[in-house]
This record gives structure tokens, C-alpha cells and sequence, in this order.
């Protein structure tokens, strides 16, 4: 019968607390669109994605509106199109893009991920000219991201790779000027790139998944701030178990709708991914969950303990909950996408490098970060390749999505608009990375045992 | 199929009667109510059953959110499932 304080919790969770489910991805592998002739190739995959995710968007309606829990986002995620392009005479991919973005209107999704290439220890013929479609690609298209894989715990960490991203992030910056580097905001740089992320801009649909799948990423940073708020100088244990509790009902939510989806649209379920997404609106925020903690402003010391205890707890939490767990589950901290991460950076209390350490113990890594519009392209890949080696290191996905917004200095703001929100452009370590990122090769694959 | 209908808002007479009658109108059962004030708020909470209702859920998720505004009151419509699914194991 009824539990009237259950059902006002819930009501209030998403009411007051933006509690949503970030994303419906719907997973479509492309590797039957192969063919010699890119134009056929381009029509092949529009014809699968707009047949195969026809439904989706009206399906996650109806889903949120019979549930009345919101679902901010439906997407589509494809096989990586370096893969895919491969196949074609050609040596550009941006009509592949193109093609993409179109199928991406048709069927109502705000963003299809998969322009990707997986490089992390070498390229194909396909990857190269993937790589240097991008910046078009990026800046020719609006629903399009890109994503390119560098370095792997078994691999290594491929420096040419790497070097050459740090190119192609500037020219993307280059390539849309007009719109502070907005291209950047669509790319990101893997390490250890998972098969089943259902969140943008790194998703695609890896070649070990089905044919299609249904993945879906819950949110709710407000939700776990106003629990942590009822717990106000209690210890850890009680943090934590705090945090656990809130997360099982999160991801209940979202393994409801999952399978909800999967069954409505006769695609398999793939996962739930435990990740706490933050929003640009108050209250939506995980560097807010920090501070609840005790920490003064994110980015002072004791932050990156207490996201460590944020990130291990929402997964205690989230993995009993769903039958089936994946993607990146752990917390994101991307700066403009987070009003907290955002204040913390302007008032000079979160600095790169503590971001950095931060990217040590939570999904998923630098993300969503302005730096000048002067920055080389040795940097970027030095930052890259540093990201890069968390991951490889600690056996965990890393990232890097970096905005060298053209023009701008330390301190100016960067506007990116609705989800992406906005960015304050931080300092950068004078001293120069030049001759170790130029140097070019592999760094080999790390030892898996003598752990210190 | 269960649904459950919140009624959240400031108190007036005919809240209830208006409520029941849209439900009966779409021959939607209450198998369970429970009302009450909090902090000044009120509050109705009805399990109701809506396997023989004569329109579609959405369209009754819709119908009761135009009767809530027209009351001053907001009105909540919502599968079942999601608070069984959230609360319990």
C-alpha cells in the first residue's frame, strides 16, 4: 500500500533535487555499411540509424512522461568510423560526418558519438584519415563527437598519437573561432576507452557489443548533496553509507527505465553506468558534494580524498542496484559543465594540477577545460600524455576534452551554452614539454604487479 | 497497471470530489488514498488501478495535469513502478 514519505521522497528528488536520467544511448553498430563507394556507404548508415533508433527519442518520451522522471538526453552511439570508413575510397571522412549529423536530425537525437578512431598502439589506414578529418568534420557538423583512443594499461601509450591530438585539438579550436573552440567541447582523448559509454562526447559503439543496445546513464549530484546535508558533521562511515543509499535509489531509477526502453524498442539492455553526471544549474553539481563534505572550495586540500570517498561509495551503492553495470560509472568532474567546478576555478581554488590529481580516483579525467588560445600543440599532447598515463597506470579510463578557446587569456570566461556550460580559462605551467612530446614512439606498457 | 497520483498544494474545498470524479469518469479505481496537511501543504496520495481505464495512461497523466491547474494544485501522475523500484529490493 502506500508510503507516503517514500513516495514524497521520490517526488522530491526530482522536483527539487534534479534528479534525472542524463541519457538513453542507443548503440548501433555500423560494420554492415561497408562498401568501396563513400556515398553509398553514407547512405547505408542513415538508412540503418534512422531505422534501428526511429523510435528512440519518442520512446524516452513516453517513458519520462508515464514515469515523470525526466530523460535529458537520447543519443546514438555507432562503431568507431575509422572502422567503417576504412572500407571506402576516400581520403576524408567529413562526409561520413555529415551523414551522421543528418541521420542524428532525422531521428530527434542531440548527439551521435562515434567519430572515432582506437589508436592506442598504432594506426590503420582508416585512423589516419579519420584523425585528420576532424577538425572539419567538427566544425562542419553539430550533433557529431569524436573521439580517439591513445593508450591502453596493455598497450601503452602511443606518443605519435598523442603528439598529433595536441595538433588536432588546436586546428578544432581553430576551425571554430567564431565559437570559442566550440569543436573542441566534441572531442575527447581516451585512454583505456570503454566499449558501452553511454555518455557524450566519448561514446561509441564498440565492436564487442550487438548489433544494437540500450545503454543509459543516471545523474543526481543534487540528490547526494541534500542527503550529505542531513548528515552534517556525522564521520565517514555515515558519509558513506549515506552516499551508498542514495546511489541504489539513483540507479534504480535508471535500471527501471533501461529496461523499460529495451523492452519498448526490442533492443537489447546493455548497462547502467553509475555515473554522477553534474549540470551547469545550481544544485546540480559534484563539486558541491565536496564542499558539503567539508571542503571549504573544491580544489583546496582534502578534495581529492573526498572525491575518493564520493566516487567508491556511488559505486558500492549503484552496483547492487542494476543488473548490469558499465560505461565509466564513477563521478565526472567536468569543470564548465559544473556551477561548483566552475566558481572554483575562478576564485582560484581549483588549479590544474590539483584537477589532475583529482583524475587519479574518478571518472573520467581533465574534462571540459578552457586553457589560452595561445597554448601549443606540445602542450595539449603533454597534457594528453600525462592524462593518459593515470590511466595506463592505474587500469582505469581516462581523458582529456580541452578548449584552447582562440584569443583567450588566463581568467577570460568561454561561453559553450545550454549542458556544456561555461569555462573560465586556467593558467598553464610556463616551462615547455617540446622535446618529450616530439621524441614520438610508444611508452611501453606497464608492469601489472609490484603495485607501489 | 498501477499508477500513483500525488496532489500537492494549498487546501480548498473540492479538491478530493474533483479529483475522484475525473477518475471515475475514465473508470480508473482507487484501491488506496491516504491525505493529510504538511506544513500547510496538502497532500493526497491515491493508488489507483488503471488497468480498465478507457483512455491511454498518457492521456490521463495529461487530463489530471490540466485538472491540477485548474484547481491550483499540482497533480502527479506516475507509473507505479518507480517508487517500487527506487524503495524497495
Amino acid at each position: 500500500m502506500i508510503n507516503s514519505r517514500k513516495v514524497l521522497e521520490t517526488i522530491k528528488m526530482i522536483n527539487e533535487e534534479n534528479l534525472d536520467i542524463r541519457t538513453i544511448t542507443m548503440g548501433i553498430s555500423l560494420r554492415d555499411c561497408c562498401g568501396e563507394d563513400i556515398d553509398r556507404v553514407c547512405e547505408k548508415i542513415y538508412d540503418k540509424i534512422t531505422k534501428k533508433a526511429e523510435n528512440l527519442v519518442k520512446t524516452g518520451e513516453d517513458i519520462e512522461h508515464e514515469y515523470g522522471i525526466p530523460i535529458i538526453n537520447k543519443r546514438i552511439s555507432v562503431t568507431p568510423i575509422a572502422t567503417i570508413g576504412e572500407s571506402c575510397n576516400s581520403d576524408s571522412y567529413v562526409k561520413i560526418a555529415k551523414c551522421l549529423d543528418k541521420a542524428a536530425d532525422a531521428t530527434g537525437v542531440n548527439f551521435v558519438g562515434g567519430f572515432s578512431a582506437l589508436v592506442h598502439k598504432g594506426y590503420t589506414k582508416g585512423d589516419r584519415i579519420l584523425i585528420n578529418s576532424i577538425p572539419e568534420a567538427l566544425a562542419t557538423t553539430e550533433k557529431v563527437c569524436s573521439s580517439v583512443n591513445v593508450a591502453s594499461t596493455r598497450a601503452g601509450i602511443n606518443m605519435d598519437a598523442v603528439y598529433e591530438m595536441g595538433k588536432i585539438i588546436k586546428q578544432t579550436a581553430e576551425y571554430t573561432k567564431d565559437r570559442a573552440g566550440f569543436g573542441c567541447a566534441k572531442l575527447v582523448v581516451f585512454s583505456n576507452a570503454v566499449e558501452d559509454n553511454p555518455f557524450m562526447a566519448g561514446a561509441f559503439h564498440g565492436v564487442g557489443e550487438p548489433e544494437t543496445v540500450i545503454n543509459v546513464g543516471v545523474s543526481g549530484p543534487g540528490v547526494v548533496k541534500k542527503a550529505l546535508e542531513k548528515v552534517k558533521g556525522e564521520d565517514f562511515s555515515v558519509v558513506a553509507d549515506t552516499i551508498k543509499r542514495t546511489a541504489y535509489k539513483i540507479t534504480r531509477m535508471g535500471q527501471l527505465v533501461a529496461k523499460e526502453a529495451s523492452t519498448r524498442l526490442n533492443v537489447p539492455f546493455g548497462i547502467v553506468d553509475l555515473s554522477l553526471a553534474p549540470t551547469p544549474a545550481i544544485g546540480d553539481s559534484v563539486a558541491y558534494i565536496l564542499e558539503e563534505m567539508g571542503i571549504e572550495k573544491c580544489g583546496t586540500h582534502g578534495t581529492t580524498a573526498a572525491l575518493a570517498l564520493l566516487n567508491d561509495a556511488v559505486k558500492k551503492g549503484g552496483v547492487m542496484a542494476s543488473s548490469h553495470v558499465g560505461g565509466l560509472s564513477g563521478a565526472f568532474i567536468p569543470v564548465s559543465e559544473d556551477a561548483g567546478m566552475i566558481d572554483a576555478v575562478n576564485i582560484g581554488a581549483l588549479s590544474l594540477d590539483k584537477l589532475e590529481a583529482m583524475t587519479c580516483v574518478c571518472s573520467v579525467g581533465l574534462d571540459m577545460f578552457a586553457v589560452p588560445g595561445d597554448t601549443s600543440a606540445e602542450t595539449i599532447a603533454a597534457i594528453i600524455a600525462d592524462e593518459a598515463a593515470i590511466g595506463m597506470i592505474n587500469t582505469k579510463t581516462t581523458a582529456v576534452r580541452v578548449i584552447p578557446a582562440p584569443g583567450s587569456k588566463v581568467g577570460d570566461r568561454v561561453d559553450f551554452g545550454g549542458l556544456l556550460g561555461h569555462a573560465y580559462v586556467m593558467p598553464l605551467n610556463k616551462y615547455k614539454s617540446d622535446d618529450f612530446v616530439k621524441r614520438g614512439g610508444r611508452i611501453p606498457a606497464p608492469i601489472n604487479s609490484l603495485k607501489n | 497497471m498501477k499508477a500513483v497520483v500525488t496532489v500537492l498544494g494549498s487546501d480548498k474545498v473540492g479538491i478530493i470530489a474533483k479529483v475522484t470524479a475525473v477518475l471515475a469518469q475514465y473508470n480508473v479505481n482507487i484501491l488506496d488514498i491516504t491525505q493529510t496537511i504538511m506544513q500547510n501543504i496538502f497532500t493526497m496520495i491515491m493508488l489507483v488501478d488503471i488497468l480498465n481505464s478507457n483512455i491511454p495512461f498518457s492521456e490521463l497523466v495529461d487530463i489530471l495535469n490540466d485538472t491540477g491547474k485548474e484547481l491550483g494544485v499540482d497533480i502527479k501522475t506516475q507509473h507505479e513502478d518507480i517508487f517500487k523500484s527506487m524503495q524497495e529490493i
